[in-house]
């Protein structure tokens, strides 16, 4: 239901991204993988609307999303949570993630999405007023990517959920995605520098380098060719 | 003491405009990261077109009203043509560009409405102590900015205009109209610059009418810190008492000195304003 | 002739000003005269404000507060020390906008953006109002007259606006020659260090208060002087002309001449003189009430600024490099490039 091709996008006279063609099955989890540098922030920004590409289109369910802005493209459904996270830290947890849903027409059901949201992590609740610039690492990787769910979103773009956090903790976040995903059945597209984590909940993988699709398979199967660990993911 | 109290009063009213001039500015600063120097030509026209409504029609609240709306269609107007444009182009020229429309409108005041001082009426009456024009304009104020700052804290649209101001990318990447927001942004301060204006131009309109009252209200901003609506309000409030008493015991001559010396004091203290957020920037 | 050093170099070029200037003087009609010396000390205004907020970023929207105090200054000397040849009212005019931009200075040291410009509209708002708190030395509204009539013996039989003209360029000339060399040397250099990185001017040694306290002493140096001519030039000096809508003039004759640069401040007065006088004379033409040819001045310089900030952030100055640049370009073969 995510489709892209031929996405060639440049920062000035740098390009970043080289062709880039792949695509996304409905319901999955998908990992994008690679060194620093491979392109792989620049692929998620540009599906959402931050960086406009040279050339190439994106379809997601159905249409082309291509030159679309990017409060369009959240709206259309597709969240992106950015590295980082993306937390507005004057805001307090609770408006962070009410932000998240305020786009969708159903008023009634943004309560319903905070407390789900609340729910999947819980370390927020006794936090729900506080400001968000007091919360620690994961805490606001939790709230970003919960503020990214509240608006109940068909596809979810993931920069880096696991950047700087302790293994317990960002494990902890890949079991929550699994879990949504076999419960919702959200589309996943995470991008991620810790290739084996991601790929130990992903269905399908693409490997980047220097902005090209240098690989594309199952899980499985790029976990268990060596060659490749070693020459993109380093391990 | 009667004098004491005489001051106090005299000096809470006009703290009020003051308080009400400086939420308009602090309201573009917090969105756009603008001092809106056109803001007191933004509400002299206003005021000067209430004044043309009230003498065409024999009423002064339909100039009111008129003066509220024709405030907010500027405050639309500017930004969109304006500020806009030159959302990428540095502080500079931000502020350039507002200077210039201030010399703009003042101009054109006086070319339609010529520089000789028209009279004024007030709200309500204003003689004696603490007239009733003076208990309408502090009412006023802290309704409006009652208003304001609860729209921001409870509304969902001011949690989109203060996402937008505080970080539009992230604000974008959450379904918000950025740019929409900004545009209300000004419409409301320019809205809440009208009511300041209304409130400070009596007994006499002209040209350079607001320029002491912004000065002061830029100065009530920058106290509360410029991206602090409540601290401006209250650096507003203790500002006018302040200055009562100044223009009280050392002569009304010495005021704008006064709010520069206090301007100069409390930055040097604290760089930020008294409630304002520091951005660290000491080597 | 390129070896020369640049002090040298400046002078020659003023000296040749001034013989180029004296010579004009003499064929044109006193009005004339009187706008040239009147650009005169505009240039001296402007140019101190480009050193203070072209070169060294920092917005200023009180230099008209500079200028009262020279004038004033000026006016004061004249008339409670009438002994005092021009030269020195002059210098002492200077000195003391010098002073007060020390301490304006001094106080906006850590002021950056809004909050500087902000901190200087205070002080273009508050300083002139204090000519009326204190009107026994300062005559309140009506303000300083007085007549100066210490002709140079030397000139005598020169008509009073010609021989004015030369003392004010001859001032004017000086100045910017002090200013230029100051603007090439390492003065200069460190000012615009500071105005585009702070931070990093502050990591290469450069003490970054003492350079913005010194920009505001030479620039508000520069505004006592202006201020001081205008008084010496109409024998006057009152609060009301020196509003805020002065300050604001002033920046906006710096940004359409061109931020950054001297030759920039010269254009910002020629502007703010001819702005004047061609407003006047359309106004005569088309006979409108005095209400529009009164604000026509202040309405143009508003729109100069609105179009120069959307369209031509350089300016005049900026304008007229890209037309040199594009003149000198041709025949890289002459010059052996590729």
């Amino acid at each position: 239901m995510l489709e892209i091709a031929g996405l060639t996008a440049h920062y000035g006279l740098v390009r970043a991204l080289s062709d880039v063609s792949l695509k996304v099955e409905e319901g999955s989890i998908t990992a994008i993988l690679g060194a620093n540098g491979a392109g792989k922030t620049t692929l998620l920004r540009v599906i959402s609307g931050l960086v406009r590409p040279s050339s190439g289109r994106i379809t997601a369910f159905g249409e082309d999303v291509t030159a679309l802005s990017t409060d369009r493209i959240a709206r259309f459904g597709i969240a992106h949570v950015p590295e980082g996270g993306g937390v507005i830290p004057e805001l307090t947890v609770e408006e962070n993630l009410r932000l998240g849903a305020l786009w969708r027409k159903d008023k009634a059901d943004r309560g319903a999405a905070l407390a789900e949201v609340l729910e999947l992590f819980p370390p927020l609740v006794p936090r729900r007023a506080k400001a968000a610039g007091t919360l620690s690492g994961g805490e606001r990787q939790m709230l970003a990517i919960g503020r990214g769910l509240m608006g109940r979103p068909r596809l979810l773009l993931l920069d880096e959920p696991s950047l700087g956090l302790a293994p317990l903790v960002a494990a902890k976040i890949m079991a929550v995605l699994r879990d949504l995903r076999a419960a919702t059945g959200l589309t996943v597209l995470l991008v991620e520098q810790n290739a084996r984590s991601a790929l130990s909940i992903s269905d399908h993988g693409f490997v980047l380098g220097l902005g090209a699709v240098v690989a594309s398979d199952d899980a499985d199967t790029l976990l268990a060719d060596d060659q490749l660990r070693h020459a993109y993911l380093g391990f | 003491m009667t004098t004491f109290v005489n001051l106090t009063l005299g000096g809470l009213s006009s703290g009020a405009v003051y308080a009400a001039l400086g939420l308009s500015l602090v309201i573009i600063y917090r969105a756009t990261r603008v001092v809106n120097f056109a803001q007191p030509a933004l509400a002299l026209i206003s005021s000067y077109v209430a004044y043309s409504v009230t003498k065409g029609t024999g009423s002064y609240w339909l100039g009111f009203a008129a003066a509220i709306v024709v405030g907010t269609l500027l405050g639309v107007v500017v930004e969109r043509l304006l500020i806009r444009p030159l959302r990428d182009a540095g502080e500079l020229s931000a502020i350039i560009a507002t200077l210039g429309l201030l010399l703009v409108l003042q101009a054109v005041a006086g070319m339609i409405w010529s520089n000789e001082p028209h009279a004024f009426s007030y709200a309500f009456d204003f003689r004696g102590r603490f007239a009733a024009a003076d208990l309408f304009a502090v009412l006023a104020v802290v309704v409006t900015a009652a208003g304001v700052l609860l729209l921001f804290k409870f509304t969902p649209l001011g949690l989109r205009m203060r996402a937008a101001a505080f970080n539009p990318e992230v604000a974008r990447l959450v379904g918000v109209r950025v740019g929409v927001m900004l545009t209300i942004g000004w419409g409301l301060a320019a809205g809440v610059g009208s009511l300041a204006g209304m409130l400070a131009i009596p007994p006499f309109i002209s040209p350079n009418a607001l320029d002491e009252v912004f000065v002061f209200a830029l100065t009530a901003a920058v106290l509360g810190g410029l991206d602090n609506p409540l601290g401006t309000i209250v650096g507003g409030l203790g500002l006018g008492i302040g200055l009562s008493y100044v223009s009280g015991l050392l002569g009304p001559e010495l005021v704008p000195l006064a709010a520069l010396a206090i301007l100069v004091a409390v930055l040097a203290v604290r760089p930020a304003g008294l409630f304002g957020r520091a951005t660290a920037r000491r080597v | 002739m390129k070896n020369l050093p640049p002090i040298v170099l400046h002078l020659l070029a003023a000296l040749g000003c001034l013989v180029l200037l004296v010579l004009l003087t003499m064929v044109t009609d006193p009005f004339t005269n009187l706008r040239i010396a009147t650009v005169g000390y505009y240039l001296v205004a402007v140019a101190g404000l480009a050193l203070l907020t072209g070169f060294n970023g920092q917005v200023s929207l009180g230099h008209g507060a500079f200028m009262f105090i020279g004038a004033y200054t000026v006016a004061l000397l004249v008339k409670r020390v009438p002994s005092f040849p021009i030269w020195a009212d002059l210098l002492l005019a200077t000195v003391a906008g010098g002073i007060a931009g020390l301490l304006a200075g001094a106080a906006a040291a850590r002021l950056r953006g809004p909050y500087l410009a902000g901190a200087t509209l205070a002080l273009a708002v508050g300083l002139p109002a204090v000519a009326q708190r204190f009107p026994d030395l300062f005559a309140g509204s009506n303000g300083l007259s007085f007549t100066v009539n210490s002709q140079p013996a030397a000139l005598a039989g020169v008509p009073p606006t010609r021989w004015q003209a030369w003392i004010v360029w001859l001032a004017v000339l000086l100045a910017l020659v002090f200013l230029a060399n100051l603007a090439r040397g390492k003065l200069g250099r460190t000012l615009r260090a500071v105005r585009d990185d702070e931070v990093a001017a502050s990591l290469a040694g450069v003490h970054v208060g003492r350079t913005k306290i010194l920009a505001f002493l030479v620039s508000s140096a520069c505004g006592g002087l202006a201020g001081g001519l205008q008084a010496f030039l109409l024998g006057t000096a009152a609060p009301g002309s020196f509003t805020v809508a002065l300050s604001l003039s002033l920046l906006a004759a710096l940004v359409l001449g061109g931020l950054g640069s001297l030759w920039g401040a010269l254009w910002g007065a020629l502007a703010l003189v001819y702005f004047q006088v061609w407003t006047d004379d359309l106004a005569e033409l088309l006979d409108l009430r005095t209400d529009i040819s009164d604000n026509l001045p202040l309405a143009l310089y508003g729109v100069v600024l609105i179009v120069i900030v959307l369209a031509f952030p350089a300016g005049i100055q900026g304008g007229l490099r890209k037309v040199w640049v594009r003149v000198r370009r041709p025949a890289p073969s002459q010059r052996g490039e590729a």
